[in-house]
C-alpha cells in the first residue's frame, strides 16, 4: 500500500511517500510526478514514512532526478536506515542529495 | 520447508512477499532485515514474471527454508521458462551520474549486493536461482 501526499507552493513541490514503493505501487508515484513536475524548480521527496523500496521505486526516483537536473534541484530527505542501505548498494547515495 | 507454486505475474508479487514476510516475522527477523530479503525476492520474482515466459504466462515454484536456530533463510526460485542466468548480466556502473545511469540491471545488482550467496543452475528444464541470507551476524 502506498500513500502519496503532495504539497505545491509556487515552483516548490514536496512529495511525502508513505508505505511501500514496489513493483505494484511505483506506477502511482510515476503518474503523480508526470502530472506535477512541469515548472517545478525545487522537488523534495520526504521518505519519513516509507517502509520499503525496491528497484521499481528507485527507477522512479532516478527518472525524477534526471528531469530535475534540467530544471532545478531535487532533495531526498528523512530516509530510514534501511532505505539508505538500498541507496548505498545501488550507488544512488552519490546521485541523490540526501538530507 | 515451505513450497509455493504460483503464476509468475506482477500481481502475485505482493502475495509472495506477504508469505515470506510472515515466515520471517515468526522467526524473529527484524523489519530491517525483512526488507532486505523482501527486496531481493521481489527483484527475482519480477524478473521471472517479466522475462521467463516471453509473452505467455507460466508458473514459478518457490521453496522457502527458514532456519530458526541459525537465523537464516534459503529461497529457491524455479521456473520452466527460457534458460537464463541473471548472474551473467553485467552489473550497471554505480559510479555514473544520474544522467548517465541506465535503469536496467539494478534489481539483480541489489540481490547480489544484499544477499550472502546467490547461485544459478539449469537443471531438468528449469532455471533455479538460489539465495541465502543469515540475519543475525
Amino acid at each position: 500500500m502506498l500513500n502519496i501526499n503532495k504539497v505545491k507552493e509556487g515552483s516548490k513541490l514536496t512529495i511525502a511517500i508513505e508505505g511501500r514503493l514496489d513493483t505494484t505501487t511505483a506506477p502511482q508515484l510515476e503518474n503523480v510526478i508526470n502530472e506535477e513536475i512541469e515548472g517545478v524548480t525545487d522537488l523534495t521527496f520526504d521518505l519519513k514514512a516509507l517502509d520499503y523500496i525496491s528497484s521499481a521505486g528507485l527507477r522512479v526516483l532516478l527518472s525524477s532526478q534526471k528531469i530535475m537536473n534540467k530544471q532545478g534541484n531535487m532533495v531526498v530527505k528523512n530516509s530510514s536506515e534501511e532505505v539508505l542501505e538500498i541507496f548505498e548498494v545501488t550507488g544512488f547515495s552519490d546521485i541523490f542529495t540526501i538530507e | 520447508m515451505k513450497k509455493i507454486e504460483l503464476q509468475a505475474t506482477l500481481e502475485n508479487t505482493t502475495e509472495l512477499l506477504s508469505i515470506i514476510e510472515k515466515e520471517l516475522e515468526e522467526a524473529g527477523c527484524s523489519m530491517k532485515e525483512q526488507m532486505k530479503i523482501s527486496v531481493a525476492v521481489e527483484e527475482i520474482f519480477v524478473n521471472i514474471a517479466n522475462y521467463a515466459y516471453g509473452d505467455s504466462v507460466g508458473n514459478a515454484e518457490i521453496d522457502i527454508d527458514v532456519d530458526n536456530d541459525k537465523k537464516s533463510i534459503v529461497i529457491l526460485f524455479k521456473d520452466c521458462g527460457t534458460p537464463y542466468n541473471p548472474l551473467e548480466h553485467e552489473d550497471p556502473d554505480t559510479t555514473l551520474s544520474a544522467d548517465e545511469r541506465e535503469i536496467g540491471g539494478l534489481g539483480i545488482l541489489i540481490v547480489k549486493k544484499s544477499m550472502d550467496e546467490v547461485s544459478y543452475q539449469y537443471k531438468d528444464g528449469k532455471n533455479i536461482l538460489t539465495i541465502s541470507y543469515t540475519w543475525s551476524k
